[in-house]
This record gives structure tokens, sequence and C-alpha cells, in this order.
């Protein structure tokens, strides 16, 4: 399967959230591949992709925080206009919708990765190697 | 394995219980008279005398007494024995005002006592139980209150008081508690630290039965109670006025037994005063018919409850007072809505997805009263998708307009954000009156 495992994490907003999630990581020495917040008001939710899923889940949870683990895809975007275009094309027109998306550049900088979260995991890994979009795999963002 | 503690009492006839109540009314108002001026004093106001009471409606006749009476009195003006006789004293801890003393001569703490074997029978303890009071020892009543009661049944007690608790959770495996008495949401807390300490309380205790009380709970709180540790849980009543914690539900939970021969109950509407039919809500109001350092007449409690005087399927005679609904002074007023805590606590605990614990803010923004009801988050229903929070907390939100006919704003918030109590839980923050 090349759908990854994201963290997602359930926050209040207010000062210093992040900074406890960050800290906690650190102090476990995971690496954030990936990140966003998206808020909600009084809540938010951060959602990050690290290179040790595992661990990142537990050092959080032994921290007490309210975490569960999705499957993403992380998709290969190409870095010219239109890269991202072309994936959303590809999974719109198959119909399968996108719940939340979030790119990052990898640290060589060698090409750009997607983090999507779709309604159809299966369907969408399977248009997107048909019109021949790269999707990376687990082993892949952990090695970046 | 379900007994009585006294079956001539507990299961006698109506009529002799009248009788039995009459009698003592009698002696008590002539008791009040002699020996208080207080009383004496209140008595000529409302124009009765001893000899107006005759018969058990005629208690009617009598004045209200309530809290503000004691504070009035600080600190022993409404005793009715000297100090010599006074074996005990008990102080309520005052957060709303002046502190208030209760006395007991040796008699009033064996009728304590009584009360609590009884009560304790009828849920199915006694000998060969390890009890484990978690509530306050000291000044407050329950501590000491369940301690007499628990021994008098011939349980094992293990007086391990209110906090600390790690240590709860190790003792009641070592000694093997069958029960324990503290507040709900104190045991909901001591539940939450046993998971997280890997021990279940199903599986790794022997704990079979809960006596809680002294903060308004719910029945659905009950129910979470239940189906989340396995033991049944039963509500226990009682003020430091009355003498501290005296009455339980039976085992059938339907209803809390007030021994008539110890205290007479009355439910009245708090506006107009009258006595309200049995099956209506109204406040709480006793009368002490076997307590003499420091005897009520008809002492209001502010609790409000329903009063049923239907004789129990288990035999007993004694009236029950159903669920205590909340206090008139927990009451919060929002938008001139009367809202009792018990009722938000009672929709929320019908959600599954809601955490154990909560809180309700009433702020005012404006010239509008905004109540906030926040609940936390809880693992095993945390969606990374937003919408699937914004439902839960509308969802919430709705439910609460449903039952409560008022607006309330839902804070989702994260696990153990809520302040834990180990006594009795603050529930309400009113920042108006600040």
């Amino acid at each position: 399967m090349v759908a990854i495992k994201q963290i997602s994490i359930f926050m209040e907003n207010k000062p210093g959230s992040l900074a406890r999630v960050a800290k906690t990581l650190s102090g476990g020495g995971v690496n954030i591949r990936a990140l966003t917040v998206a808020e909600a008001g009084d809540f938010g939710v951060i959602r990050m992709v690290v290179d040790d899923t595992a661990k990142g889940y537990q050092v959080l949870r032994d921290g007490g925080f309210t975490v569960s683990e999705t499957d993403v895809l992380a998709v290969e975007l190409k870095d010219v206009p239109g890269g991202l275009y072309e994936i959303a094309k590809t999974l719109g027109e198959s119909n399968i919708n996108m719940d939340y998306a979030y790119a990052f550049v990898t640290a060589k900088a060698e090409r750009a990765l997607l983090i999507v979260r779709v309604d159809d995991l299966n369907g969408a890994v399977e248009v997107l190697q048909k019109a021949g979009i790269a999707i990376a795999t687990r082993q892949e963002v952990q090695n970046i | 394995m379900f007994r009585y503690w006294n079956p001539h009492i507990e299961r006698m006839p109506v009529d002799d219980l009248h009788k039995l109540q009459e009698d003592r009314l009698r002696s008590l108002v002539r008791f009040v008279y002699a020996h208080s001026s207080f009383y004496r004093d209140r008595f000529r106001e409302t124009g009765v005398e001893p000899d107006d009471i005759k018969q058990l409606s005629d208690v009617t006749k009598l004045p209200f007494t309530q809290k503000i009476d004691l504070r009035n009195t600080y600190p022993t003006g409404m005793f009715c024995l000297p100090g010599d006789w006074v074996v005990r004293y008990h102080v309520s801890s005052g957060t709303t005002g002046k502190p208030t003393v209760v006395g007991y001569t040796q008699g009033d703490i064996d009728m304590w006592t009584d009360s609590l074997a009884r009560a304790l029978t009828s849920i199915g303890l006694g000998r060969g139980d390890v009890i484990q009071v978690g509530y306050g020892y000291g000044l407050f009543t329950g501590g000491l209150g369940l301690h007499y009661g628990a021994e008098k049944i011939g349980a094992t007690v293990l007086p391990i008081g209110a906090g600390n608790t790690e240590r709860q959770i190790e003792l009641m495996q070592d000694l093997g508690s069958t029960a324990i008495a503290c507040t709900p949401s104190y045991f909901l807390y001591i539940n939450e630290v046993a998971q997280n300490m890997g021990i279940s309380i199903r599986d790794d205790t022997k704990l079979k039965v809960g006596v809680f009380g002294a903060e308004p709970w719910s029945n659905e709180t009950r129910k979470r109670i239940e189906e989340a540790t396995g033991i049944k849980a039963y509500d226990i009543f009682g003020t430091s006025e009355m003498s501290g914690p005296l009455f339980t539900e039976c085992h059938l939970q339907n209803g809390i037994h007030v021994w008539a021969d110890l205290f007479l109950i009355e439910a009245v509407d708090p506006d107009t005063d009258e006595q309200v039919a049995d099956g209506e809500r109204g406040e709480l109001v006793v009368t002490s018919l076997d307590k003499w350092a420091f005897p009520l007449i008809r002492f209001r409690l502010g609790d409000l409850t329903i009063i049923d005087h239907e004789p129990c399927e288990c035999g007993r005679t004694h009236p029950r007072i159903l669920r205590i609904l909340g206090r008139t002074d927990d009451m919060i007023v929002v938008r001139g809505i009367n809202v009792f805590p018990s009722q938000v606590e009672s929709v929320l605990m019908r959600i599954p997805e809601v955490g154990d614990h909560y809180q309700i803010i009433v702020d005012r923004k404006g010239p509008l009263d905004v109540m906030t009801v926040e609940v936390e988050v809880t693992e095993q229903v945390f969606s990374d998708k937003i919408a699937d929070l914004m439902t839960l907390s509308n969802r919430i939100s709705k439910e609460l307009r449903n039952v409560l006919n008022i607006t309330a704003e839902v804070n989702l918030v994260e696990p153990g954000s809520i302040p834990r109590s180990m006594g009795k839980a603050k529930r309400v923050i009113d920042k108006r009156q600040v």
C-alpha cells in the first residue's frame, strides 16, 4: 500500500499550543516533514507527516495529546506551472474528493510532495498511477 | 444478599410510622420551645405555640428556618442543649459566606450512624465488605459519617479520605476494597487515573459498589460509571445541618429512602411556601425527629426534589426522594432562563462522544449573558476532519437547546484540561459576579 500515515492532533486555539507539540516531538527525536494547522474557531487540528510515525504517535500520546493516525497520500508534485492542476484534475475527473491537501518541498529540493486526504484512497491511487503521477511510499518519505 | 438493618422500623406499617412521627414531632416542638430562645422568638413571631401542634399536618403551622438563620446565630445560637452535652462539632467550609457550625450529642451521633447502617445494609453491604471512605475527614461530615456507619454494619473501613489518587487505587487493589464512598466526579477521576496506570477497575479490583454524593449528579452519569467500571452506583444524601450523609437508595435504585422515624420531610413550592403534592417538584424542607443538640424545625435545604410516599418494592415503607435536581443556590439564570448544572450534565452524559468532565462558564458580552459549555474531546472520537468535530459541537449545542431552551456555545477542549476535583466538583464558573 502506498498510503502513508499522517498524525493529527486536537488542539485548543490558544497561545503555546503548537509549541507544546513541537517540544514533545523534539524531545522524542522525531523530525517533522510537513505540517499544517487547520483552525475552526476555538479549536484546531494540527496535521503532520513525520519521519517516524509510530514513534511520533507514541511520544505525543504519552505527552497527553489527543492524537489520531490517518491514511493520506504523498503525491509527487512537479515543480512547474500546472503541477497541482494535473493532480486535482485527475482526481476530480474520477469523482474523487479531496478533503484537504498541503504541500511541501523536500529537503534536497529535488521534488515537491502534496499530502492529500481523499474520500476514496484506492480509487485515487489507481487513477493517479494510470495518469503517470508518482506517489511516494512510506519508506521514501522517511528517507527524505 | 439484600437485607434489612432494622426490619421492624424499616417495614413499619405507614399508619404506625405516622403515629410515631406525630409523637416525636410533639415532643420536639415542646423541647425546642423550652430550650431555645431562638425558637421561642420564632414561634412567637409566627403566632404558634407547642400545644397547637396536635397532628402531623400541623407541621405547616411551624415557622421555616434556613441557612441564613444559622449564620445569623453563629456559632451555636440554634443549639438546644448546652455545650457539655455536645460530643462533636462539624463545620461547613463557608465558601459562600460565614461557616456554619453543627453539634451532636452522643445520641445524635448514634442516630446518624444507625441511619447509615440501615442505608448501607439496603445496598447489600455488611460484614466482609471493605469500604474505602474517599470523602474528606475532619470538619466535613462526609468522611466521619460514612466511617461510623460502615463500622456499625461490621464492614472493614479503609479511612483514606479524599485525594492521593494513585494510592487510592493501589490500596483498593491491595486491600480488596468492595465499595467506595466519594463524590461521583472524584470517582470518575479515579477511574481515569486507574486507566492511565493500566488498571481496570472492572477486572483488576474487587470493587462492586459506589456510594456517591455530596454533589448533584445525573442518572446519565450513573449509567456511565456503571458501564465503565462494572460497579453499582448508589446515590447518598444528607446535609451537614441534618447530620451529614444519612440516606441512600436501596438496591432497586429507585429514590433515596428517608427514614421517617428520624426526619419529617416536605416539599414546598419555593415561591408560595405551600406544600406540593407527591410527584411534583419542590424545595426539600426537613424537621428532625430524633436529634437534640441541634434539632431542625422546617429547615429549608434549598435542594429541589420530588417526594414519593408510596412504599418501595423493597418492602421499606418510608418516603423516598427522587434524585436531587439541584439546589436553588446552584441554579444559574442565563438570559432570564433557569438552568441547573445537573440538567446540562444529563444532556452531556447522554452523548457518548463527550468525555466525563465538563464545565459551564457564564459570562456577559455587552448586555447579553453567554453560556459556554466546555467538554473534552476523547481520543476514541477524535476525528482528523474538522467537519466531524464541528458536527459534534453542533450536536451538543442542539441537544442543550432542546432541553434547556437556551443557546449555549460549545467549546471542545483538550482531555485533562478541565480541572479535576477530589471533593465537590466546581462545574460552574460565573464570571458575571466578578
